[in-house]
């Protein structure tokens, strides 16, 4: 059943391409307020799971609330239409692993864009929003650049822009310092951070182990399409209770201390 | 030579009027043959294989045919089945029926090399259907095909020379009634060439300014 005090109620969520399992029987809950990282090696799930969420994917079998009401889904048990389907996906923000900005539009037409165009606010009011988001990362001075003048760094925090701009009740990060050189990652992590800490709700897929012990409530891992382990990032990171995660944790050790990230 | 050329200016103003009604052709089609294919690019991609179907026979039957044989289709074929248009609507349908294909196929192409991620956040973000593709889909498309786009124009501008086979008085037409006229085809034809380039350089010049802004998002 669905708890109406979660903002996101994952249920029983499976999936499979072909004759993968990516998915099978997810479930997990967020609060609000949380920020709920999804850990796991590649292949592991972490992104479907995330697509699954505001339905980019469908799942084969589960369900999905936001704030108690089911996504993909109307009351009479029929897969929602497109219009329904951009209902509810306004309440969810994403930012992607390769930014996806608009090029067609400068920073701050890419931050207006949804909001009054699907959300039909109006164009001064979010126009001041949209100003204000891009001051709060640090980018206003490039409010009429066009995406393809920006470095990677500043490309992922108009994508954190532009998603808190649409007023989402929640906020999804695929992998989205994967594609940045190592030096311009922090930046990002710094604008999450604050995010974090201003108790956005919040769920991250991420390979940043120090960002996920630092500014996690809580840590989901992800194995083979399964949630294994779930709990405070404190306790996943000292004390594992599965082999599994322990596994997982040791390769990573290896990895910083052989150089990598 | 020079005399011939003499005679050419003396019937200046019948070109300067044939080359008036091969831009209204040309620019009359080339914007028509733009929008039909902004309709016909997303049937081409549509999920329906009905839909795909249809608009892929279409295209391809389409880019088979010889434009002077489709012109002659319309003008003269069409009345055998009840359909007669005059001479002036059927070039211009001819025109942009059959250019409408190849501007499908040029966006097509450019929407299938499109980085999947900005469409999808724009699926992310609410967008779906129609709106999706004007806001989020079409401009990019625009700005990565706008060089091929342009050089359909050029060849909007050159089938519209074919009309004259159905009377049409484009430059083509009128640089041959003036060669029947008085005997001097080097001269009327040469002239009629370097006003259908005159034509083709305000094109190449709309071109590279879309290029200039393309550049910049790019």
């Amino acid at each position: 059943m669905a708890d109406p005090d979660k903002v996101l109620d994952v249920a029983g969520v499976s999936k499979r391409f072909g004759d993968i399992e990516v998915l099978s029987d997810v479930s997990f809950q967020v609060d609000k307020g949380e920020t709920v990282c999804v850990l796991g090696p590649s292949g592991s799930g972490k992104s479907t799971l995330l697509r699954c969420i505001n339905w980019l994917e469908q799942p084969d079998a589960g369900q999905i609330y936001l704030n108690g009401k089911r996504v993909g889904v109307n009351n009479a048990g029929i897969v929602m239409g497109d219009r329904d389907l951009s209902q509810i996906r306004t309440r969810i923000g994403m930012v992607f692993q390769h930014f996806a900005l608009w090029p067609h539009l400068t920073v701050l037409q890419n931050l207006m864009e949804a909001p009054v165009q699907v959300q039909k606010r109006p164009k001064a009011e979010v126009r001041d929003e949209a100003l204000a988001l891009l001051s709060k990362v640090g980018l206003s001075e490039k409010r009429d650049a066009f995406p393809a003048r920006l470095s990677g760094g500043q490309k992922q925090r108009v994508g954190i822009a532009r998603a808190l701009a649409m007023r989402p009740d929640l906020l999804l990060f695929d992998e989205p310092t994967s594609a940045l050189d190592p030096e311009l990652v922090g930046e990002v992590l710094v604008v999450m951070r604050d995010l974090a800490r201003e108790g956005m709700t919040m769920v991250i897929v991420t390979h940043e182990m120090g960002f996920a012990r630092e500014a996690a409530t809580r840590v989901l891992f992800l194995d083979r399409g399964r949630a294994v382990e779930t709990g405070p990032p404190d306790q996943f990171f000292s004390r594992p209770e599965t082999e599994r995660a322990r596994q997982f944790l040791q390769r990573y050790a290896g990895d910083t201390a052989s150089g990598g990230r | 030579m020079i005399h011939d050329f003499g005679i050419v200016w003396s019937e200046r103003a019948l070109l300067l009027s044939g080359l008036a009604n091969t831009t209204i052709l040309s620019a009359v089609s080339a914007v028509a043959a733009l929008l039909l294919g902004f309709v016909l690019t997303p049937a081409l991609m549509s999920k329906s294989a009905a839909v795909s179907g249809v608009a892929r026979l279409f295209v391809d039957g389409m880019r088979c045919v010889p434009f002077l044989l489709f012109a002659y289709i319309v003008y003269y074929g069409l009345p055998s089945l009840g359909l007669r248009l005059d001479n002036w609507t059927s070039g211009l349908a001819a025109l942009i029926i059959y250019n409408a294909a190849y501007m499908a196929e040029i966006l097509r192409g450019a929407w299938v090399a499109q980085p999947r991620e900005p469409i999808e956040a724009g699926v992310a973000f609410g967008f779906s259907g129609f709106r999706l593709f004007r806001r989020i889909i079409l401009p990019s498309l625009l700005l990565s095909a706008g060089p091929v786009v342009g050089n359909q124009m050029i060849q909007i501008i050159k089938d519209s020379a074919f009309l004259t086979i159905i009377a049409i008085p484009e430059l083509t037409h009128a640089a041959s009634s003036i060669q029947s006229r008085h005997y001097v085809p080097f001269a009327a034809f040469i002239t009629a060439v370097f006003l259908y380039w005159g034509l083709c350089l305000v094109i190449e010049a709309g071109v590279s300014s879309i290029g200039r802004i393309a550049e910049a998002r790019r």
